[in-house]
C-alpha cells in the first residue's frame, strides 16, 4: 500500500518536474528559433540604416528611434504619477480609507484592462477629444487631432502606471519604518524625510519599476496601432506631433503586409531580435536589481 | 553650558524660520502629491466614460439602431460590416473568443500550477530562486513576438501534425495564447503556495504524510483560492489579449465546433477593423461597443480575483 | 543621479527643439495595402529629385485612407476601389467638398493558386461559388478531393470591395474565409497550403501561380498580364485611385504630375502593376 502511494507521489511530483521543464522548452524554443534565423542580419548597419527598397533592404534604424522615443516620452508622463501616487498611499493614505480603497481599486483594475481598449481610449480620448479640442482652441486645421508620438506615449503611459505603482510601492515598502522614525525624531516634517531619506533608499525599487514599464512599452503594439505608430516614415519625428515607426509595430505589418515575404523574412526576424534583445535585456536588468534589493531586505540591511 | 545656551537660541529662532519656509512647500508639495495619486482613478473613470460615449448610439440612436442594435447583436450569426446590407451579427466573434480562451486555459493552468507546485513545494532551495526569473523572462516577452511565433513557425508545425484544414486556427492562437498567460497564473499561484504557513505542512508531515501527500492535499488545498485567482487572472489576460490572435487565428468569422478551424475574436475584430472606419459611423460605435464589452469583462474577472483573494488573506489568517 | 537626469533632460528637450526648427512641409498618402509599394516608391523617387519635401506613406487600407480623407489626417488617399456615395457624402459634410479622383495606375486583381495544385483556370462563376461557399472541394473543380480553404482581405482593404462587388456581385464572403490583413498575407498563406485559394492585387506573386481566369466556360482563361488588362481579355481588372480633398496645388500638385508623368508610370510598371494609359 505504501509503495503505490509513494508511486503515485513520485508520479504526481514528476508531473510538476515537466510542467516547470516545458516552461523552460517553451522559452528556448521560441528564444533559439529567434536567434538563430535573425542573427545573420543583425550588424552595425543593420542597427543605424533606415530601410530601402520596399524594406527588402536597409536597416531599421528609424523603428528603433521611434520606440526610443516614445518610450521616453512615456517615461516622463508616467514615473512621476506613479511614484507620487505610492508615496500618497503608503507614507500619506490612511490604510483602510474609502479613498485609498479606490486608488487601489483602480489601479488594479488599470492593470487588467485589455491593450486594444487602450487603443481605444487613446482614439477616442485623446485623439478626438483632446487633440480635436485642442485644434478648436487654436483655431487649426489638424494638427493635435490625429495620431502622433504624444498621444501613443500619454496612452502607455496610462497602461503602465499600475507597474509603476505596485513596483514604487513595494520599493517603499522595503524601507524600515525605523528610518523613518529616526528621520522625524531628528526633527524633519514628513516629506523632507520622504524627499531626502526614503526615496533615495527606494530608488531600486522604483528603477525596477521604471524599466519594467519600459520594456512593456516598447513591446506593447495594440495600444499604438491607431494612436501613432506608422510603417513607413522617410523622416524621423523630431515633433510631438509626428507619428513614428515602432518595433513591435514593424514586426507586425512586416510580418503580415508585406509583399514579398521570403525576401523581407531575414529583416522581419532581425526586427524581431532586436526588440526581442531590447525588452528581455531591460528585464533582465529590472530583475535583477529586484532580486538584489529583496535579498538587503531580507538581510535587514 | 552658558556658551551652550546661548547658541541654541540663537539657532532656535533661524530653525523656527525655516520651519515656517519649509511648511508652504511642504504644504503644496503634499497637495500636488495627493492629487497626483487621482490619475490612477481619473484613468479608470476616463476610460469607462470615453469608451462608452462611443458605444452609446448603439443604445440611442434610432439611426445606429437600424443596423446595429442590442438584438441585431444576437440574431444574426454573419459579420459582414462592409456591404450593403451590413449585418453586425456578434456572436460568432464572441464564441471565437471563447474557442481560443478555452485553449489557452486547457494547457496554461496544467503547466503554470504544475510548475508552481514544483517551484514552491518539490524544487531544491538553489533551483527555486533560479525558476522564478525563468518565468519572469517568457512574462518578458511581448505579444508581438509571440504572434510572429505563431504565425510563422507554430503554425506550420501544428499544420504538419495535424493535417488539419486551416493552418490558422484557434488551436494554433490558443497555444500561442497560453504561453502569455502561464506566467501570470504562475507566479499568483506560487505566490499563494509560497504563504501557506509552514506550520500547516509541518504538521501535515509529522502526522505521517509524506511530502507530496502534503502538497497536494495540504498546501494546494489551502492555497486553492490563490491558485484560483491566478486562473481567473490568466482568464481575463486571455480574454483582452489582441497581438497573438490578430496574426495566428486566420480571422474568420466563422461559427463551428472545431478548435482547428479559424476565428475571429474580439479584441482581433476591433484591431483589425478600427483604422478604416469613419468616426461617427454605425460601424465605429459597434467597434467601441465590443471595446466595452471586453472592458466591462475585465472589470468583473479583476473584481473577482480579487475578492478571491481577499478570502485566501482571510482564511490565512484564520478568520475563516 | 539626479544631476545625470536634468542633463539628460535638457539636452533631450533642446535636441527636439533644434530639430523641429527644420521641419519639412509634409505630403501624407495614407490608404490601400494594394498601392503602398507603389506610393513608396513614387515617393523616394520623389524625394530624391527634391529634397525638402517629406512624403509619409502609409498603409492600412483603402478604408483606412478614405477615412483618412475624411477625417482630415492625410492629403492624398490611396484607394483600389472606388470611392462610395455615402463616403463622398461625409466628405462633403466635414470639408464641404466632393473631392477630387485621380486615376494612377490599373490593376488586374489576381487570383492566387498553390503551384501544385491541379486547377489553373477559373471562371467568374466559379470563383464566385467557391467564396461563396457554394463549392467547398476541389474535385468539383477537376482538382484533388480536398476542401477549398479561403483566404481573403479585411473589410478595411479596397481590394475586398472590389472583389466583392464585381466577382461576387454583391453576395457575401462565406464566414470560413481567413481574413489576412494584407495581399502579401494572402501570397505567404498560399504559398504554404497546398489547397487554399486567395486574391489580391497583380504586383505580389511569389511562390504561387496566377490562376487563369475566365470570363465564362466558352472563353479561354487569361492570366493578368499588362496585354491581357489592356485590351480588357482579362475580366477582372481595375484603376486604382488616388483621391485629393481639393485640386491639387503647389507641391502637391507637383506630385501628382510627377506620378501621371512618363517616369511615374514607368515606376507603376516595375512594381508590377499596367499604367493608366
Amino acid at each position: 500500500m505504501k509503495l503505490r502511494l509513494n508511486f503515485f507521489g513520485s508520479f504526481f511530483t514528476g508531473l510538476t518536474l515537466l510542467a516547470t521543464l516545458i516552461i523552460f522548452a517553451i522559452l528556448i524554443v521560441i528564444i533559439g528559433n529567434i536567434v538563430l534565423q535573425g542573427h545573420k542580419i543583425i550588424s552595425w548597419d543593420f542597427i543605424t540604416k533606415a530601410p530601402r527598397e520596399g524594406m527588402t533592404a536597409g536597416g531599421i534604424f528609424p523603428a528603433i528611434f521611434g520606440t526610443v522615443a516614445l518610450v521616453i516620452l512615456m517615461i516622463i508622463a508616467v514615473l512621476p504619477v506613479g511614484v507620487m501616487t505610492a508615496i500618497y498611499l503608503h507614507e500619506y493614505a490612511k490604510s483602510e480609507s474609502a479613498l485609498t480603497k479606490t486608488i487601489r481599486f483602480a489601479v488594479n483594475n488599470l492593470a487588467g484592462v485589455p491593450s486594444i481598449v487602450f487603443g481605444l481610449f487613446g482614439l477616442g480620448f485623446f485623439i478626438q477629444f483632446v487633440g480635436a479640442g485642442m485644434d478648436n482652441f487654436f483655431g487649426l486645421e489638424v494638427v493635435w487631432g490625429q495620431p502622433c508620438l504624444m498621444w501613443a506615449a500619454l496612452t502607455l503611459a496610462l497602461l503602465n502606471l499600475p507597474v509603476v505603482v505596485v513596483a514604487s510601492e513595494e520599493a517603499l515598502r522595503a524601507v524600515p519604518s525605523e528610518i523613518r522614525e529616526a528621520s522625524f525624531a531628528l526633527g524633519a516634517t514628513k516629506w523632507q524625510t520622504i524627499r531626502r531619506v526614503v526615496l533615495p533608499q527606494a530608488l531600486p525599487g522604483v528603477l525596477t519599476g521604471a524599466i519594467l514599464s519600459i520594456s512593456r512599452g516598447a513591446g506593447e503594439v495594440a495600444p499604438i496601432m491607431f494612436t501613432g505608430a506608422a510603417y513607413f516614415l522617410p523622416y524621423l519625428p523630431h515633433k510631438p506631433t509626428d507619428q513614428f515607426m515602432e518595433l513591435g509595430y514593424h514586426v507586425y505589418v512586416m510580418a503580415t503586409q508585406s509583399p514579398d515575404v521570403e525576401a523581407t523574412k531575414p529583416i522581419l526576424y532581425g526586427t524581431v531580435l532586436v526588440l526581442l534583445i531590447l525588452t528581455l535585456l531591460l528585464n533582465f536588468i529590472a530583475i535583477f536589481i529586484r532580486s538584489k534589493v529583496r535579498r538587503q531586505m531580507r538581510q535587514g540591511v | 553650558m552658558e556658551n551652550l545656551k546661548t547658541i541654541e537660541k540663537k539657532h532656535q529662532s533661524e530653525f523656527v524660520i525655516s520651519k515656517k519656509r519649509f511648511r508652504l512647500s511642504e504644504f503644496i508639495i503634499e497637495k500636488v502629491i495627493f492629487l497626483s495619486s487621482f490619475f490612477a482613478i481619473l484613468g479608470v473613470i476616463l476610460i469607462f466614460v470615453f469608451i462608452f460615449r462611443e458605444a452609446l448610439p448603439v443604445f440611442t440612436s434610432p439611426e445606429v439602431k437600424k443596423e446595429a442594435s442590442l438584438n441585431l447583436f444576437f440574431s444574426t450569426v454573419t459579420w459582414q460590416p462592409i456591404s450593403d446590407d451590413p449585418r453586425y451579427g456578434l456572436i460568432a466573434i464572441i464564441f471565437g473568443t471563447f474557442k481560443v480562451v478555452v485553449v489557452a486555459l486547457f494547457f496554461a493552468i496544467p503547466i503554470s500550477v504544475g510548475a508552481a507546485m514544483y517551484t514552491s513545494e518539490f524544487a531544491p532551495l538553489k533551483l527555486k530562486e533560479f525558476i522564478k526569473p525563468i518565468v519572469e523572462i517568457l512574462a518578458g516577452i511581448p505579444s508581438v513576438v509571440l504572434g510572429f511565433f505563431a504565425l510563422m513557425v507554430m503554425a506550420s508545425f501544428f499544420h504538419s501534425i495535424f493535417h488539419s484544414t486551416m493552418r490558422l486556427n484557434a488551436f494554433n492562437a490558443g497555444v500561442a495564447l497560453s504561453f502569455a498567460i502561464i506566467p501570470v497564473i504562475y507566479s499568483i499561484a506560487e505566490d499563494a503556495l509560497n504563504s501557506v504557513p509552514r506550520s500547516l505542512k509541518e504538521a501535515s508531515l509529522a502526522l505521517g504524510a509524506n511530502r507530496w501527500q502534503t502538497a497536494f492535499r495540504v498546501s494546494l488545498s489551502v492555497a486553492m483560492p490563490g491558485v484560483l485567482a491566478g486562473i481567473i487572472l490568466g482568464l481575463g489576460r486571455a480574454v483582452g489579449e489582441t497581438m497573438i490572435v490578430l496574426m495566428a487565428s486566420g480571422n474568420a468569422s466563422m461559427l463551428s465546433a472545431n478548435i482547428f478551424d479559424s476565428v475571429r475574436t474580439m479584441s482581433a475584430t476591433i484591431a483589425a477593423e478600427l483604422g478604416e472606419v469613419v468616426h461617427g459611423s454605425a460601424h465605429y460605435n459597434v467597434l467601441f461597443f465590443i471595446g466595452a464589452s471586453l472592458f466591462i469583462f475585465t472589470l468583473i474577472i479583476n473584481s473577482l480575483a480579487q475578492l478571491v483573494v481577499g478570502r485566501l488573506q482571510r482564511k490565512l489568517a484564520g478568520k475563516i | 543621479m539626479k544631476k545625470l537626469i536634468t542633463v539628460i533632460g535638457i539636452l533631450s528637450l533642446s535636441f527636439t527643439v533644434m530639430l523641429s526648427v527644420f521641419a519639412a512641409k509634409t505630403i501624407t498618402i495614407k490608404g490601400s495595402d494594394t498601392l503602398l509599394i507603389l506610393g513608396q516608391r513614387w515617393a523616394e523617387v520623389y524625394m530624391n529629385q527634391n529634397p525638402g519635401v517629406v512624403i509619409q506613406v502609409t498603409g492600412g487600407g483603402s478604408g483606412v485612407g478614405i477615412a483618412a480623407l475624411i477625417n482630415g489626417s492625410t492629403d492624398i488617399c490611396e484607394a483600389s476601389r472606388s470611392i462610395k456615395s455615402s463616403e463622398i457624402d461625409k466628405l462633403k459634410e466635414r470639408f464641404n467638398t466632393t473631392g477630387v479622383e485621380i486615376l494612377v495606375a490599373r490593376d488586374g486583381l489576381a487570383v492566387y493558386l498553390n503551384e501544385e495544385n491541379k486547377v489553373s483556370e477559373l471562371t467568374l462563376e466559379q470563383l464566385k461559388g467557391i467564396y461563396t461557399g457554394k463549392i467547398t472541394n476541389w474535385k468539383e473543380l477537376g482538382g484533388v478531393d480536398a476542401k477549398i480553404v479561403l483566404y481573403g482581405r479585411e473589410n478595411s482593404s479596397g481590394t475586398y470591395v472590389y472583389f466583392k462587388e464585381n466577382v461576387l456581385m454583391g453576395a457575401d464572403f462565406a464566414s470560413q474565409t481567413q481574413t489576412l490583413p494584407g495581399t502579401g498575407a494572402i501570397v505567404n498563406a498560399i504559398s504554404r497550403d497546398r489547397y487554399g485559394i486567395g486574391y489580391g492585387g497583380a504586383a505580389y506573386a511569389k511562390g504561387v501561380k496566377y490562376c487563369k481566369v475566365k470570363k465564362d466556360a466558352q472563353t479561354p482563361g487569361y492570366e493578368p498580364t499588362l496585354e491581357n488588362v489592356k485590351n480588357g481579355k482579362y475580366p477582372i481588372s481595375r484603376y486604382l485611385y488616388w483621391y485629393l480633398r481639393n485640386k491639387p496645388t503647389g507641391e502637391i500638385k507637383k506630385l501628382v504630375d510627377f506620378v501621371l508623368s512618363e517616369q511615374g508610370q514607368q515606376i507603376v510598371s516595375k512594381v508590377g502593376y499596367f499604367p493608366v494609359k
